[in-house]
């Protein structure tokens, strides 16, 4: 299960008293927690300047309005293709901060491990935490670790809570949303809930996907830069587009028209979809946004997205309208309609 | 050619509908039988674009939906014991049994799994040989060869710790009941294009004879669903009834002979109770005596089931076409996918689930 | 009641006593098991339900059945003919 994964970056824990999984007295507090977070987590967090371990940490002042976001991350399996929690787990609060216009600047990360998860997992995790909050910009600057019994969880759980700063004029927020704004995607969908499935237990497929496990404050930033006024912007994560754009459909209490055809999906995620059954704008995205925007903005808007590197495959897919408030719905490739709805819970695979 | 976007090709599609139209002259009734069809047609929005006489009858091809509710709660009942590891596909997780669902069973301790294939079920007896692996094998004959194979392997390879709830239902009696039916408004019948992969075609025609309607059988994809129309619309016309085939490419005549082999030798035909539509003789299968050794029902004594259907629940009559959703007065009410009355709205199939998730705009008031 | 789809058979093995096939759905591949269709090649397109190849799929009927759909209305519009009983050629009426 973890043959993918690239083992570069990772320094070896030893001396960790050759110990190969964690135990219950590296939650501990003493000796061996102090070891665990010594020769595991801060190798790992190189770009933080977490020298100074107390117990909170103390931050400059910031000038303006914070964003303040807090994600837990329990993903299984924990590595997938593409990626793991530890990406996740920073990319996801850092995304939620970019989604109200914020610069993230700070996350903290809280570890809740199992007994008996290997000491090399656990390693992995670390290491890839550490370079995505470097590659997202962001310091690590204090944290928690917790050992449980193995009754109480498998692997490793993640928090992250992040603070961002919020430029002055911004106003994002799904309540903005109007009549006439334009819909607009990142990429290409249903890249990270296909590469999850794929290595899900009782699935197992085999498939070139990878997680899209991206952070997109510099996409955001790009998109502000133009001046245009965005109005909402949302991350598809779990329950994916149908999620996100319902909810900001039923919160603004707009309508919204979208065109099939239009709406950016993979041939290799829509294939898996339809061997499992699922809906690909219901499958979850870690890498991507959706934006309203005004309409007179949306080309420039597009422009500066396809300019980034998160965003090349940026498309307009529909419009906001003041028809059936709350209610989605897409005009299908033959040109009839359908309601494009909330997922409920669970996507499971089916038969039928 | 990759067999799927070939056959959802938009220009195609306007052909035939244009041809649809082209040859209707008046209104007719015609009934898909297959779930999968039913969801083709809604989501594809192919019902809203045939001319306006033509009404498209859901029928009751949708195996989760008409699963009988005692099979529901004894599958419930098996798969609280603790020495059980419960398999089964996951549309079944949601179905509403008389108090509860496998999620409940599952929130609660029990071993859910879903799995994809029956045979992830049996592997998962041969890795856990001091417990017992029940897989829920439910569906049409689309699905009984898997359950059938893996029951046989089952019992090649010694492999006690398995067994198989079975529940399976039949088209053609299902299509010879819709008819007997005194309120039945059916004319032609698109049959299942893959329950005849594995059957062939041979049941319809003394069907098509014996009730005077045009059978097609019809495939899933959007123009393979339109020319399955295209093809009923005119024998109606035309004042024909026959069988034809229009998924030729993935069904032929005599269908898969070695699947229909292992079937016989596994199932034999039984009376089938139909969730809300009743009991329908010889028309569904159960493990033949053969097999009893692996009968989840006969290996696990389940008493004192006592069935209770939601009393607002119309589920039987949207799975005979009597009604559509929108007329059932607890849709979209105290009826919706995430508190369903019945199964109709939990299958990804049944008719109200798909009405629900994709139809609701029809519903909902536009100011 | 009948999810399945069609793939390409990328190779063949035996598990636990049972034929079986790697199958290529576009991309995504996965293990399925071929009892049903023993004398499948490689190279060949099957119909995959619950991890079954259930039916071989024929491609002379399929490009017929596509050949059939685009003459259809063109034909008309040019010759004022009656419409088509059926679709295509050699795929089989019944």
């Amino acid at each position: 299960m973890t043959e993918d994964l690239d083992f570069e970056g990772w320094t070896c824990p030893m001396p960790l008293r050759d110990t190969p999984t964690v135990v219950m007295g590296h939650g501990g507090g003493g000796a061996m927690s102090a070891e665990l977070i010594e020769h595991v987590f801060l190798p790992a967090f190189t770009g933080s300047h977490a020298d100074d371990l107390r117990d909170s940490a103390v931050l400059p002042p910031l000038p303006g309005r914070l964003a303040f976001s807090t994600d837990s991350y329990v993903v299984k399996p924990m590595f997938f293709p593409g990626g793991s929690i530890g990406d996740l787990a920073v990319n996801g609060t850092v995304n939620d901060l970019a989604m109200s216009g914020a610069r993230p600047l700070y996350l903290s990360t809280a570890f809740i491990i199992a007994e008996g998860t290997p000491m090399a997992d656990l390693g992995r995790i670390a290491a890839a935490v550490g370079a995505a909050a470097d590659r997202a910009g962001v310091r690590l600057v204090t944290g928690d670790t917790k050992v449980v019994d193995h009754a109480s969880g498998d692997g490793v759980f993640i928090n992250t809570a992040g603070i961002g700063l919020i430029p002055d004029g911004v106003d994002i927020g799904p309540a903005r949303a109007r009549p006439r704004d334009a819909i607009l995607v990142s990429g290409e969908l249903g890249l990270h809930g296909i590469a999850v499935l794929s290595r899900r237990e009782g699935l197992e497929f085999g498939t070139a996907v990878e997680s899209d496990s991206a952070p997109l404050a510099g996409l955001v930033a790009a998109m502000l830069d133009t001046g245009a006024d965005v109005h909402v912007l949302r991350d598809p994560t779990r329950g994916g587009l149908a999620a996100s754009l319902n909810e900001i459909a039923r919160t603004a209490g707009v309508g919204m028209e979208l065109v099939e055809r239009d709406i950016p999906v993979p041939e290799a995620v829509r294939d898996a979809c339809g061997l499992l059954g699922l809906d690909p704008l219901q499958v979850a995205n870690e890498g991507k946004l959706v934006a309203l925007v005004p309409a007179e903005a949306a080309e420039a808007v597009l422009a500066a997205m396809r300019a980034h590197e998160h965003g090349h495959l940026s498309r307009r897919i529909g419009t906001v309208v003041d028809g059936h408030p709350g209610v989605v719905v897409a005009r299908t490739g033959l040109g009839a309609t359908r309601v494009l709805d909330l997922p409920i819970g669970e996507q499971l695979p089916r038969i039928c | 050619m990759r067999y799927l976007d070939e056959f959802g090709d938009p220009d195609l599609a306007q052909r035939l509908l244009e041809q649809i139209h082209a040859v209707t002259t008046r209104p007719w009734a015609l009934m898909e039988v297959c779930g999968g069809q039913t969801h083709s047609i809604i989501r594809h929005g192919i019902d809203q674009l045939l001319p306006p006489g033509v009404e498209m009858i859901h029928g009751p091809g949708c195996p989760v939906c008409v699963t009988p509710l005692e099979t529901i709660d004894r599958a419930l009942a098996i798969a609280r014991r603790p020495e059980v590891v419960f398999c089964s596909f996951g549309d079944m997780l949601r179905v509403p049994g008389s108090r509860e669902d496998l999620f409940t069973v599952r929130a609660e301790g029990g071993d859910v799994r879903v799995v994809y294939s029956p045979l992830d079920a049996l592997q998962i007896a041969r890795e856990n040989p001091d417990r017992q692996v029940v897989f829920f094998g439910i569906g049409f004959e689309t699905t009984a060869p898997a359950n059938a194979l893996t029951v046989h392997q089952a019992r090649e390879q010694g492999i006690e710790n398995f067994s198989l709830l079975v529940s399976h239902v039949l088209v053609p009696p299902a299509i010879a009941a819709i008819m007997e039916s005194p309120t039945c408004r059916v004319q032609a019948f698109l049959a299942a294009g893959h329950v005849c992969s594995v059957m062939g075609t041979g049941d319809y025609p003394p069907l098509a004879e014996r009730y005077g309607i045009p059978i097609v059988v019809t495939g899933f994809e959007p123009l393979d669903v339109l020319e399955g129309i295209r093809l009923a619309i005119l024998q109606l016309e035309q004042g024909r009834h026959e069988l034809e085939n229009a998924y030729a490419r993935a069904v032929p005549a005599e269908g898969n002979p070695t699947a229909k082999a292992m079937l016989s030798d596994v199932f034999e035909v039984t009376d089938r109770t139909w969730r809300g539509i009743g009991t329908i003789p010889q028309s569904g299968w159960r493990l033949s005596s053969r097999y009893a050794a692996y009968d989840a029902e006969l290996r696990f004594d389940v008493v004192d089931i006592r069935t209770e259907e939601s009393t607002l629940c119309r589920a039987g009559e949207v799975l005979q076409g009597l009604i559509t959703p929108p007329d059932c007065a607890a849709f979209g009410a105290e009826c919706t996918p995430r508190r369903p009355l019945g199964a109709t709205m939990v299958s990804a199939e049944g008719a109200c689930a798909a009405y629900y998730a994709y139809r609701r705009l029809d519903v909902v008031e536009v100011p | 009641m009948c999810l399945a789809v069609p793939g390409r058979v990328e190779s063949v093995y035996t598990e636990n006593d049972t034929a079986m096939a790697k199958v290529d759905f576009g991309g995504v591949t996965k293990a399925v098991c071929l009892a049903y269709l023993p004398e499948t090649t490689v190279g060949e397109y099957v119909i995959v339900h619950v991890g079954f190849a259930i039916q071989r799929l024929d491609e002379r009927s399929a490009l017929d059945s596509l050949a059939g759909f685009a003459r259809l209305g063109g034909l008309t519009e040019a010759l004022g003919e009656e419409p088509e009983s059926a679709a295509g050629g050699g795929g089989g009426l019944r």
